[in-house]
């Protein structure tokens, strides 16, 4: 019988949250394809003029990434805390900011990640540069944890309120403009022949913020959310 | 090592109870009656730290939980209500994760000991929403074999039980007694053991 040690604790929550997705697989492609959907509705819906389309494919891609991101927040806590798990999860001896932290890791590898992956492919459709397409995403690399991060607060907050899910929403949607913002800015620079690497910094600073703040101050709006 | 003095909480507007003081010493078992919503889930829970008290204070050990935190923690187990496992995990999943959380790492052969002595020997592997509410409960309970926590905190820990395992349940409670533990229950079963007066707490 041995202590856990806190990166003990960080990668059994992770291990524990991937095991959990990958027995009910439907709630991770649900994030996917709706993205996916929602990028690929836009052509349509503007005709095929190329010029329009690659003027509109940062924000197009990031709204959506930002749009498909709320969709799981709700999940991120409730399931949890339906059953119990949660408040024992507030008892966890080492630190309830590194399992919290754990949490919102494995929350951007199953909707964070994925979108990732699959922004190029559908850059494609926009006829992105390839050079446009690398800086797509690098940009949401870096900006989808960010994501995470502010909605673990956001979901945090509201568990366990009515219409949760949509207040979570308009909760974390406005804090996540500055996201929004450097992640297309950089795409818009690349195409328009200037550096990324300003908005890309701001990003990483973004990331490193959060990374220090979110955990904790999840964790503590979960002890309020318990009482 | 557990003392509570003059503590008072508050549910909304509503006070639930005020000026309860009671101390508990290794080896003593304390059962909190009440009619229903007499706040007996809420005085357990705020001895767990998760709802602060409007009054009062809890030494553990001589000092107040709230500056022990994350200590406190590690020196309870809470069982509440829910049951705190996992539909979509196998008994054997859930009990290795719920340790882990509660503070230690165990293999495979000693959660699968504490969970043939809860009666689900053949059962380790099956995803634990094939399992009946009592067996489910069973699961949950393992959890109390493992860990070596000196503070049981258990609300309800009978529902659902059958008679076999209300009598494992006293058994587990008198050898944790045995052990220099300490538990605080609530039920509304008759549950004595043997050897141990049951010191009664009842909130009015």
């Amino acid at each position: 019988m041995n202590k856990l040690s806190l990166p003990g604790l960080l990668g059994l929550v992770i291990r524990r949250d991937l095991m959990l997705a990958m027995r009910r697989r439907a709630d991770v492609l649900t994030t996917l394809i709706f993205f996916v959907i929602v990028v690929s509705l836009f052509p349509l819906a503007v005709g095929s003029e190329m010029d329009l389309l690659r003027k509109m494919a940062p924000g197009v891609v990031w709204v959506a990434a930002l749009l498909a991101s709320m969709l799981s927040l709700g999940r991120m806590f409730s399931a949890d805390y339906l059953d119990g798990t949660l408040e024992q999860m507030l008892l966890v001896p080492q630190s309830l900011s590194i399992l919290v932290l754990g949490k919102i890791m494995s929350h951007w590898m199953l909707s964070g990640l994925p979108l990732v992956l699959m922004s190029p492919v559908l850059g494609l459709q926009f006829d992105m540069s390839g050079q446009a397409l690398l800086i797509l995403v690098f940009s949401l690399l870096i900006g989808t944890p960010v994501l995470s991060m502010i909605g673990a607060f956001g979901a945090a907050l509201t568990l366990g309120l009515r219409g949760g899910g949509v207040l979570v929403a308009l909760l974390v949607l406005p804090l996540c403009i500055p996201v929004l913002i450097f992640g297309t800015g950089a795409v818009i620079a690349v195409t328009s022949g200037v550096s990324p690497a300003s908005n890309l910094s701001l990003l990483g600073a973004f990331l490193l913020m959060s990374l220090l703040f979110t955990p904790w101050v999840s964790a503590q709006a979960l002890r309020i959310s318990m009482e | 090592m557990l003392e509570v003095s003059d503590l008072a909480c508050m549910r909304g507007e509503q006070q639930l109870f005020s000026g309860l003081s009671f101390a508990l010493k290794s080896g003593e078992l304390l059962q909190v009656q009440g009619e229903n919503g007499r706040g007996k889930t809420t005085l357990l829970r705020t001895l767990c730290g998760y709802i602060q008290p409007s009054a009062g204070d809890i030494h553990w050990q001589g000092k107040p939980v709230q500056e022990l935190d994350e200590d406190y923690f590690a020196d309870i187990i809470y069982l509440g209500h829910l049951n705190a496992i996992k539909d979509e995990l196998t008994a054997l999943e859930n009990l290795h994760i719920s340790s882990a959380l509660s503070g230690c790492t165990i293999n495979d052969s000693i959660a699968k000991s504490a969970l043939k002595r809860m009666g689900l020997r053949g059962r380790e592997t099956f995803p634990v929403k094939l399992l009946s509410q009592g067996q489910r409960r069973r699961v949950a309970l393992a959890r109390l074999l493992i860990n070596k926590a000196p503070l049981w905190i258990l609300d309800e820990p009978l529902t659902a039980l059958d008679v076999g395992a209300v009598g494992l349940m006293q058994e587990m409670i008198g050898e944790h007694l045995l052990n220099s533990g300490i538990v605080i229950f609530t039920t509304h079963q008759p549950l004595e053991v043997a050897g141990v007066a049951t010191r009664r707490l009842t909130l009015t």
